[in-house]
């Protein structure tokens, strides 16, 4: 048997291993982080080119307090990407939780204020993961919707409260926009745990082995055992959460709060995910990217700010890089 | 290899790299006008590359290609078509949401023709506005075929085309193929079954690791040949028993049975089943396309729940409303097509691991070190090959199945359920996985195993069940079960009735002029 | 035009029992139907005097997203989806106006059979990206998105210009009869035109091919990307109608892109195409917009706040998609 053995692996088996010519392919495939890394250093370093004296700590306080939001946004969509699904509501609950948060806590004080947005975003959160996971909803469609939902009864309690107005707690402005000894935004302090949780989970956890499996391919983690319902319920109500999350500290930042605040981040939170290197159809990526994307995108709009370009260039420049950026990652990614 | 002028097609020298992987080294293909050729190799060794290659799915490395003298390179499937290479896949070209007609309309192909060679091919009555998504995949295959044939290529590629074929079908095409000898058209046929090989075509071109390793003259005995071209240096006598079944433990008779089925349906398909199966046995389901057996598979392993009856795990009645329910009761399932059951993008060990974490108890940390154990144990078990462990789409397609078998070993199997784990997979590790099952049942678990390959059954299995019609019509030692009684027993046959098969085996083997090995004549 | 946008090609009507084959693949459609004239129906209850007046301007309001709901549908029937249709459509809507502002009928023609050329070649660049740089479709199109609306932005910063009279005509007032809506008869005209011999063209059945299957498409000798390419580039085109639409209806051109990207999503999904590819057609999608301007016009005459209706949008898509997939489900299950 051993001899038989060892022909069916002579014949089956690919007949030699990569070679060092596709080392780069590699490098980019198996550990995104490095050119993600070298990309974000080369955008600092033509900043400081272009405006000497910029990069300091106090810059870089102010760009990370700027990206941490995104980040937590883009967790979102790398989270749902992985199971080859979307978040696309996360901007309408996130401005709901700001939004809910500023109203409430004018009569209920900051934290019954913020359960209160932490509660009605999960309930979001469950009605889109019930519906994608059980009901089998197309995950762009439900969680359009869902944003259509939520703005319509935003706006709709936003008349409701017009007498009371808004505020914006001291301790949520600390920890949106507040910066510890010239160069720790204190917006670290909730999102260093958040990181953590996530980029291991994903290695480490069964949870996260689940996701992507899902997204991989949900027939065979049917077959498998795996209750895909489940998964999706909890990525969707995790997904929720982490939105209020971004939604608050972004009212802390901004000290303001209204029904369409988080809307304009949507397409960039996607934008950082799909930099970062997770594959939108599911099956493949990792957070420690999405992180880096939600800096290049940041860093990248200070210096095109910086550079005096009009609003209109950004957006070009966004749109080009990303569609280069996941070309690249589908060419080394997509042999066999 | 000399090119002679007359022939129609002859590839020589054709390469093809995947990056630093070679799919191709050097292969060689020469057909003769009016022969039906045969192409074979293991799994990996580039049939489908091959083919690809000259349907003009694939644009090789290297190599020359002539077709009736002339120079032949195909970027497409509609310029291979136009150069008179016209293919006919595992998986059908038609479009699944516009109706037959307009398929053909679609590829330019004659309607009238098509309806001649349906009719010919067993479907005289198909309506041609159906809608492809409504028709089951024999029939699509039929239709596939027949639009193949109705524009009258020079050469015709058939992969598998009897796969997934019931056995009526199955006879007409061979039939149909035997006929195209003789014309100046030729086929190539790829197939696994060595038997239709030696039914229908004169020479067979086998492939290994890439490079073409011999042209046989298919003859009565040539199977060995070509199994030992297939494998290299080690020649071997294929139908060799794994293990000596008769001497498997003997069991106790008040022993509870592992599976108690009880009457067990659904829908049309599935009318009435009952069987036992025990601890430290391999029960062979035997059965035609389409009786039933993936009905019954379903329920066994929680995809579908039963329409009545009953079934009892160790005396114990259960319904499985997800597979995890059967999981837990300790019946898993290795289904047949590999893209159902693996992970592609994930690693080995992740697919191996994923039935440990599915739990919603087993969310949370991953014992690394525990897991490690159980997989590398599994790995080493199943003797799989890890140089392309990171990704499962890089490995073969032996490889793969023995991954989604190694899934299940790693956590300790008590039931096993194997629908067809052997199919499109190359003898050796075949023979591997039958071995895989005997050890299994020796140590204890149950093994239902359904194939489509009769042989297995006597390599593998203590006894045989046979369904038909949704019941079962028979039970069958193993001692007895060669490969015409199941065969007779799979049609529901009294001995002294002639079965189809002898009927087109008989046609057939005057035309290849050798005797049939499909049944008794 | 309506009996055959919304049909399954090849399937004609060539008997009675071919008909009843039609109306059973078509169920979608048909219920739509039903829904428009029963929300039509509501409207005369709810306010008696709903006339031809409010089918007019019900008729210019819904232009826009009407011609941006079939772009979407065609890109999504063969396989794709184009998340940029609304930044194309501003696009369209500001070189529109820009070049027209103050300049005679002859160069107005010019100019707008120059913006539906860049509308086509726009998309075309959408789908040749998708092709050549193989990213999901999802991915290149909401990056392009970025691109076609920074673009706008930069030909002109603020809504302005202007749209050539004629133009404006061209969609305001009823033709003949006061029920019968110029800008229905131009959506009418121009998907009659441009998309139903598409359709039942081969080059139509390839569309549907490469949406249904595209493996299956290419070993049927279609050539997969330039069918892509082609699906994109008629998105584009419409999407261009679409922002021509926006002008002639504003008078100005419109550089914010809005919210049409996902209301043709919307739909679509509720005009019976499946996101999945190959199944649907235009009627549907474009009954969908009409119902759901409906429902807002409803809700507006019941005293509703109009946000809330924003909600119930969202409520009707999700649910039309919930049973959608219900019944599929039971389909399945049967």
């Amino acid at each position: 048997m051993t001899r038989t053995a060892g022909t069916a692996r002579s014949a089956d088996a690919p007949r030699s291993p990569l070679l060092s010519g596709s080392a780069w392919r590699r490098i980019i495939r198996d550990r995104p982080l490095i050119p993600l890394v070298i990309l974000l250093v080369v955008l600092v370093a033509v900043l400081e080119l272009a405006k000497p004296g910029i990069v300091n700590g106090n810059w870089a306080a102010t760009t990370m307090r700027t990206a941490i939001p995104l980040a937590i946004l883009a967790a979102c969509q790398t989270l749902a990407m992985l199971t080859g699904g979307i978040d696309l509501s996360v901007g309408a609950v996130a401005s709901m939780a700001a939004f809910l948060m500023a109203t409430q806590a004018t009569g209920q004080g900051a934290v019954v204020a913020i359960a209160i947005a932490l509660v009605a975003c999960a309930f979001a959160g469950v009605v889109n993961g019930v519906a994608i996971g059980v009901f089998k909803v197309h995950p762009l469609i439900m969680t359009l919707g869902m944003s259509l939902v939520v703005l319509g009864l935003m706006s709709v309690y936003q008349l409701a409260m017009v007498q009371s107005g808004t505020l914006v707690p001291d301790p949520i402005q600390w920890l949106g926009s507040g910066i510890s000894f010239g160069f720790v935004p204190n917006s670290l302090v909730v999102f260093v745990p958040i990181a953590i949780l996530i980029v291991i989970g994903l290695r480490r956890s069964g949870y996260g082995r689940l996701l992507f499996a899902v997204g991989d391919n949900p027939i065979a983690a049917r077959l498998s055992g795996t209750r895909v319902w489940q998964v999706l319920v909890a990525l969707y109500v995790m997904s929720a959460i982490l939105a209020a999350i971004a939604g608050i500290l972004i009212a802390g930042l901004l000290n303001t709060a209204t029904v369409s605040l988080v809307e304009q981040s949507v397409l960039p939170s996607v934008a950082a995910a799909v930099i970062g290197g997770t594959s939108i159809i599911g099956g493949r990526g990792g957070y420690a990217g999405t992180i880096v994307g939600a800096l290049i995108l940041t860093v990248l709009t200070t210096l095109l700010t910086v550079l005096e370009m009009p609003e209109a260039v950004r957006q070009v420049l966004f749109g080009a890089i990303i569609v280069a950026v996941a070309a690249a990652y589908t060419r080394v990614t997509g042999e066999s | 290899m000399h090119s002679a002028p007359d022939l129609l097609l002859d590839a020589t020298g054709v390469a093809k790299h995947y990056g630093a992987v070679v799919a191709l080294r050097s292969a060689s293909l020469a057909v003769r006008p009016g022969e039906v050729h045969a192409l074979m190799g293991a799994n990996g060794a580039g049939k489908s590359t091959l083919v690809k290659v000259l349907t003009g799915g694939v644009r090789p490395d290297g190599g020359t290609i002539l077709v009736r003298g002339k120079p032949f390179a195909a970027r497409s499937p509609a310029e291979a078509r136009r150069g008179g290479i016209v293919s006919v896949y595992q998986e059908p070209a038609l479009i699944p949401d516009i109706d037959v007609r307009s398929n053909l309309r679609l590829t330019q192909s004659p309607i009238e023709a098509t309806r001649h060679w349906l009719a010919e091919l067993g479907l005289p009555d198909l309506d041609l506005t159906d809608l492809v998504r409504d028709l089951p995949l024999a029939t699509l295959r039929i239709i596939d075929l027949a639009r193949a044939l109705a524009i009258e290529p020079d050469i015709l590629m058939l992969d598998e085309m009897t796969a997934a074929l019931p056995a009526n079908l199955t006879e007409h095409v061979l039939e149909v193929i035997a006929r195209q000898k003789g014309t100046d058209r030729s086929v190539i046929f790829i197939s696994h079954r060595l038997i239709e090989i030696a039914a229908v075509c004169d020479r067979a071109t086998v492939l290994r690791e890439g490079q073409t390793v011999g042209v046989v003259d298919v003859s009565h005995g040539s199977e060995n040949r070509i199994v030992a071209l297939m494998l290299g240096d080690m020649v071997r006598d294929l139908p060799a028993r794994v293990a000596d079944v008769a001497s498997a433990s003997p069991r106790p008779a008040d022993a509870v049975p592992r599976i108690s089925a009880r009457s067990l349906s659904a829908g049309t398909k599935l009318a009435d089943v009952s069987f036992d199966l025990h601890q430290g046995e391999v029960l062979g389901v035997v059965a035609l396309e389409g009786q039933g057996q993936d009905e019954l598979f379903d329920i066994l392993s929680g995809s579908e729940r039963p329409g009545g009856g009953e079934l009892l795990v160790d005396g114990t009645a259960v319904s499985f409303r997800h597979p995890a329910d059967a999981i837990r009761a300790g019946l898993v399932y290795v289904p047949a097509d590999r893209a159902e059951a693996l992970l592609m993008q994930r690693s080995v060990r992740e697919n191996i691991a994923l039935p440990f974490t599915t739990r919603f108890g087993a969310w949370g940390p991953i014992d690394v070190g525990g897991e490690r154990r159980k997989v590398d144990k599994a790995i080493a078990t199943l003797q799989i090959d890890t140089r392309a462990a990171a990704e499962v789409r890089r490995l073969s397609g032996g490889n793969q199945q023995k991954v989604t078998i190694a899934r299940w070993v790693a956590g300790g199997v008590r039931t096993m359920l194997c629908f067809d784990p052997t199919r499109g997979i190359d003898i050796g590790t075949k023979q591997q996985i039958y071995q895989l099952l005997r050890d299994l049942a020796s140590e204890g678990a149950a093994v239902l195993l359904y194939t489509s390959e009769l042989k297995e059954i006597q390599l593998a299995c203590d006894r045989a069940i046979v369904i038909f019609g949704g019941r079962i019509v028979a039970e069958i030692d193993v001692a007895d079960a060669d490969e015409a009684t199941l065969l007779r027993a799979a049609y529901d046959l009294r001995p002294e009735e002639l079965m189809p098969e002898d009927v087109a085996s008989a046609a057939v083997a005057v035309e290849a002029d050798h005797p049939s090995l499909v049944g008794p004549t | 035009m309506s009996a055959g946008i919304g049909m399954v090609p090849g399937a004609r009507a060539r008997s009675g029992d071919t008909a009843g084959a039609w109306a059973r693949r078509n169920v979608w459609t048909l219920g739509l139907i039903g829904l428009l004239l029963a929300f039509l129906a509501l409207t005369k209850v709810i306010q008696p005097n709903y006339g031809a007046p409010g089918i007019q301007g019900l008729a210019i309001s819904i232009l826009p997203i009407a011609f941006a709901a079939v772009a979407q549908a065609i890109v999504v029937i063969s396989g794709g989806i184009d998340l940029s249709v609304g930044s194309m459509m501003a696009l369209a809507s500001v070189t529109s106006a820009v070049l027209m502002k103050d300049q005679g009928d002859v160069i107005g023609v010019a100019v707008v059979v120059g913006v539906l050329l860049l509308g086509a070649t726009v998309g075309a660049i959408n789908g040749g990206l998708v092709v050549a740089t193989k990213v999901p479709d999802i991915v290149v199109t909401l990056a392009m998105s970025f691109v076609w609306a920074g673009t706008a932005l930069l030909i002109l910063n603020t809504p302005g210009g202007g749209a050539a009279p004629w133009l404006m005509a061209i969609i305001s007032g009823p033709l003949g009869s006061p029920w019968l809506p110029k800008a229905l008869i131009v959506l009418a005209v121009v998907v009659a035109v441009v998309w139903l011999p598409l359709r039942r063209s081969t080059m139509g059945l390839a569309l549907y091919a490469v949406g249904s299957s595209r493996l299956a498409a290419f070993r049927s000798g279609i050539a997969v990307g330039r069918t892509k390419i082609i699906a994109y580039a008629l998105t584009g085109f419409f999407s261009a109608m679409g922002g021509l639409a926006l002008t002639a209806s504003g008078g100005v051109g419109a550089p914010v892109p809005g919210s049409y990207t996902l209301q043709s999503v919307a739909a679509i999904v509720l005009g019976g195409v499946s996101l999945a590819g190959g199944r649907g057609g235009v009627l549907g999608p474009i009954i969908a917009v009409i119902v759901l301007a409906l429902v807002r016009i409803d809700l507006t005459f019941l005293g509703v706040d109009p946000n809330l209706s924003t909600a119930i949008q969202g409520v009707i898509l999700i649910g039309v998609v919930m049973f959608g997939s219900l019944v599929a489900m039971r389909k399945v299950r049967a």
